[in-house]
């Protein structure tokens, strides 16, 4: 068999195939000619073949036949095959193959070997890739080697140390005694190595790190030692540019910044040094940048003293100026970090900041936009909005989703007027509408909803800007909605900010048609569109034109809109009394401050917060079909039921507790709340939405039974709204004291024509017996006219078996609660 | 810590590769492919870092060979960025022309070098001593 070829002419042949296949072709010859040889037992050439099958595997082919021949080799006598074995071994094998178990008893016996390479070989071995099992059995020699006093077998010693502290964290008390004295090496490779080595203890265990702090006294030494790197002079042997060994200066103040971080005495001692560094360092190279960056790392990190503070972040401020694009990065990057704490500070390099939006470089970019929204404020926030919006003009795509939701939120937080609001907010919509989270729908319509002054305006600037561009869904469908609501306003032409445009009626209804029919809307903006229509039919006078849109739809495709077609369809043929009503302006939504509402709504992705006309009849969330049978409950009682539900909140699940306005075509689950008794009318109610309770300050509104009868009992108590002062808060304790308990509670109210009532659902539907635990639940009642509060209350339950029910009059209020 | 070294040429073959950290092969294919991608199609003014999933990638171009390094998140890049250079350095002093075809001995530096992920030695003379007595044991 000729001897097998050289590495080199194999990657030369490799090298000058020309496809894929052709290279396949070779190493699948190469290693079967590779594998025969391993079958011979060739001791003097199974050096060279693994190293070829090694050079096979970095290019992606299977070589795991060789990992016994790495064994075999590292097992011989010649240092070139054990080198290449070792390599082997590092390359090819890891804790998971069982192979690997056999190469310890190998290494201990080199670990003890005359060479000092060779040693060096295990112990290298030994730190990439030993297994928990073999840094257990070998540590004692590893710890051996760490206090022997050849330089070059104690820095790789302490690597391997490093890993075998990773593996077996039990082991690290092992190491300790040997760290004492190697602090005072002067070889810098041991130096190095042997900072990484108190780095990884410090790191993995803060019992360590006291004890280092207090009893190594490790922080002077440590202080010592950068003093004399920089110091000093030209020294040949580490210099890089011009500065002494920045690799280990660099280290030594990663460990100093673990040291410092939290304590005071440790601080204090590293501050003079982390000065000098800082002011003493050449920054005209990278290298000098480097130490710089980790300087700065450093400061910010420990207790440092507030001149040490504002000298880093004015090196930072430096940096951003640098033309080299990574020093740029690099001072993003901490700023980003700093801006928390040192605000104030960073302010003061916000144009440069704001200069970087513009850089070419992705992630330079990208740094700069999160560092923008971070330094916005009430003070800088329209010149900052003018950047950040052309900068959401010309970025890519990859951005404006992020940039799009920041804009949102520093508008929010800190916008100088309502206009302004709604102009930013529009301007968004317009340049990256479809990039914007779809929980901005509903904030958007419920903030143009609250500026009732500006409606007009805003409506129709969203009916120019719709002219131009119907693509962006979230866009739209803001637009329709407000179309749909304020189309009076639009037609009238009655805009105090700007000057009023000329739209006709049919223009209106030409856009919304023309929505409907748009390929690029989509089905929840579809429903947008239907419902905006027929909104308008009370606002504008062309109701047949509208008759006729929406007698369309009755057939369409889409269930949803076709749904939706049908009820507005029944809406006008029988229902037409009512459509005045049901369809007048919405009423201001409140914002609950950060209360998702936990019961969405939202399975076909509409949003759409319909809102209630409180004086007027109800909708329940019924499947459609049972919308007839809501309309049997209007009666012409004189305690009108009040259902209102819960306004659209501030959507963390969007739009939770929405009614739908004809049907909850979208609710698969209806409410958790009371069942609707059909068979009786004044009493409807419903506990929409689980919304948790306000926390308000009990205004001292004296409690009250007001109902106690059979055994149960159910007290009211009062809070006041802390957000509208009209609005009462009651919450029902409902207690049981028979021994039975009492299941399928239901508590239900009716209140007089001028207020509003609000059910949420209760805490269960069963009252334990014997008075264990009372339900709760809660109404919220709206009094705008301060009248004074009768309540009608209807109770049904099962009790011992049997069903009861009762109706009770309440009246006996206490006045506070109505006042 | 250092994860993981890849040198490469301007069409994307890797010429050297050494990882820290253990990845299995499968993905290891998958990793070369991203990063790989990543750096050469940036561009000239665009910075030498990029984030890639939880490493930080530091690349250097030198004439036709980009040598990339992965490391964890706390590194300090402009250091790492040095240290590319420190090797490269070494490399060039070792290999009068930097040819590739003694790869053992390229790895041979690089464990001298950098030993589980962090810097053992940077001193150029003192990195090559042991190639030196290699070499001359190889030849008596």
């Amino acid at each position: 068999m000729p001897a097998p070829i050289r590495l080199r002419e194999l990657i030369r042949t490799i090298r000058t195939a020309r496809t894929q296949a052709e290279e396949r072709e070779m190493i699948q010859k190469e290693s079967a000619a590779i594998r025969s040889s391993f079958r011979e037992e060739d001791n003097t050439y199974r050096c060279r073949n693994v190293a070829k099958l090694l050079y096979m595997h970095m290019l992606g082919y299977p070589a795991h036949f060789g990992q016994l021949e790495c064994l075999k080799l590292i097992a011989s006598q010649k240092f070139t095959d054990k080198r290449i074995g070792y390599l082997g071994a590092m390359l090819l094998l890891d804790e998971r193959q069982d192979v690997h178990l056999l190469m310890t008893n190998c290494i201990k016996n080199d670990l003890n070997h005359s060479t000092q390479y060779v040693q060096g070989l295990a112990l290298c071995t030994l730190g990439c890739m030993g297994s928990s099992e073999m840094c257990r059995d070998l540590a004692g020699e590893v710890e051996k080697l760490l206090k022997t006093s050849n330089s070059y077998l104690r820095k790789k010693a302490a690597l391997c140390a490093v890993h075998v502290i990773r593996k077996v964290p039990e082991l690290m008390e092992m190491f300790l005694p040997a760290t004492k004295n190697l602090l005072s090496e002067k070889n810098h490779g041991v130096l190095h190595t042997s900072v990484v080595l108190l780095t990884e203890m410090c790191e993995r265990s803060p019992d360590m790190l006291s004890h280092f702090r207090k009893n190594e006294k490790l922080v002077p030494q440590l202080v010592r030692i950068l003093k004399n790197l920089i110091m000093s002079g030209y020294s040949p042997e580490h210099d890089v540019s011009g500065i002494s060994d920045p690799f280990l200066q660099v280290r030594i103040l990663r460990l100093l910044r673990i040291l410092g971080k939290g304590d005071d005495d440790s601080s204090e001692a590293m501050n003079d040094i982390l000065a000098q560094v800082a002011t003493n360092t050449e920054t005209s190279k990278n290298v000098g940048n480097a130490i710089l960056y980790e300087t700065v790392l450093t400061i910010m990190d420990i207790k440092s003293e507030s001149g040490l503070r504002v000298l880093a972040i004015n090196i930072l401020g430096r940096f951003l100026l640098n033309n080299d694009k990574n020093i740029r990065y690099v001072a993003l990057t901490s700023l980003l970090k700093t801006v928390q704490t040192d605000h104030n500070a960073v302010q003061r390099h916000r144009s440069t900041i704001v200069d970087c939006l513009k850089d070419l470089d992705v992630s330079i970019k990208r740094r700069a936009m999160e560092l923008s929204f971070a330094l916005v404020n009430g003070n800088n926030i329209r010149g900052m909005m003018k950047e950040l919006l052309y900068f959401l003009d010309s970025c890519d795509p990859e951005f404006k989703a992020d940039c799009a939701s920041g804009i949102f939120l520093a508008a929010e937080k800190y916008a100088p007027s309502k206009r302004w609001h709604i102009d930013t907010i529009m301007r968004v919509l317009t340049t990256a509408g479809s990039y914007v989270r779809d929980d901005c729908v509903p904030n958007l319509i419920q903030l143009i909803t609250n500026s009732v002054e500006m409606h007009a305006y805003t409506v129709q600037r969203l009916y120019k800007a719709l002219l131009d561009d119907i693509s962006q869904q979230p866009f739209v469908q803001v637009s329709s909605w407000c179309i749909g609501e304020y189309g009076d306003l639009l037609v009238s032409g009655q805009c105090e900010e700007e000057d009023p445009i000329q739209v006709t009626e049919d223009e209106v209804l030409d856009v919304l048609e023309g929505l409907l029919a748009s390929n690029l809307s989509s089905p929840v903006t579809r429903g947008y569109a239907l419902t905006a229509v027929m909104k308008l039919s009370t606002r504008l006078s062309s109701v047949n034109r509208i008759k006729k849109v929406v007698s369309i739809y009755g057939s369409s495709i889409d269930v949803e809109l076709q749904q939706r077609a049908v009820e507005y369809n029944a809406l006008f043929k029988k229902y037409d009394h009512m459509r005045c009503a049901l369809l007048e302006r919405m009423p201001i939504m409140e914002k609950a401050a950060a209360n998702g509402p936990t019961e969405t709504v939202q399975t076909n992705g509409e949003a759409e917060p319909a809102g209630l006309e409180p004086k007027h009849p109800p909708t329940i969330i019924q499947p459609a079909n049972q919308a007839n049978d809501l309309l049997d409950l209007l009666g012409g009682n004189d305690v009108v039921p009040v259902i209102s539900t819960a306004p659209a909140m501030k959507p963390a699940s969007a739009g939770g507790e929405l009614l739908d306005l004809l049907g909850g075509l979208s609710l698969s689950a209806p409410t958790p709340a009371p069942p609707i008794p059909m068979s009786q009318p004044p009493f409807l109610l419903d506990g929409l939405s689980s919304q948790p309770l306000f926390n308000d300050i009990a205004t001292g509104i004296p409690p009250m039974t007001a109902y106690n009868k059979n055994g149960l009992k159910i007290d009211f108590t009062f809070e006041r709204s802390n957000t509208n002062p009209n609005i009462a808060i009651i919450t029902i304790h409902a207690a049981n004291s028979t021994e039975a308990e009492m299941t399928n509670f239901v508590f239900q109210a009716a209140v007089p024509k001028t207020f509003q009532l609000q059910l949420l659902s209760p805490s269960s539907s069963i009252i334990p017996a014997l008075n264990q635990g009372p339900v709760t639940q809660v109404i919220k009642v709206l009094n705008p006219q301060k009248q004074q509060l009768r309540m009608r209350i209807k109770l049904t339950y099962n009790h011992k078996g049997s069903p009861v029910q009762d109706l009770a009059e309440v009246n006996n209020f206490p006045p506070q609660s109505w006042q | 810590m250092i994860k993981f070294l890849l040198m490469v040429n301007k069409q994307g073959q890797i010429r050297l590769s050494k990882y820290y950290e253990h990845i299995d092969l499968a993905k290891r294919a998958s990793l070369e492919v991203d990063v790989i991608k990543g750096c050469l199609s940036r561009k000239k003014e665009e910075c030498s870092f990029v984030e890639y999933k939880d490493y930080k990638l530091v690349y250097r171009q030198y004439a036709s060979l980009f040598v990339m390094v992965g490391v964890s998140e706390n590194e300090n890049e402009l250091a790492v960025y040095e240290l590319v250079h420190n090797f490269v350095e070494v490399l060039d002093k070792y290999f009068s022309r930097v040819i590739m075809f003694n790869l053992e001995k390229v790895h041979v530096i690089l464990d001298e070098m950098i030993l589980n992920g962090h810097i053992v030695e940077t001193n150029k003379s003192r990195i090559l001593a042991p190639l030196l007595v290699l070499d001359k044991m190889a030849e008596s």
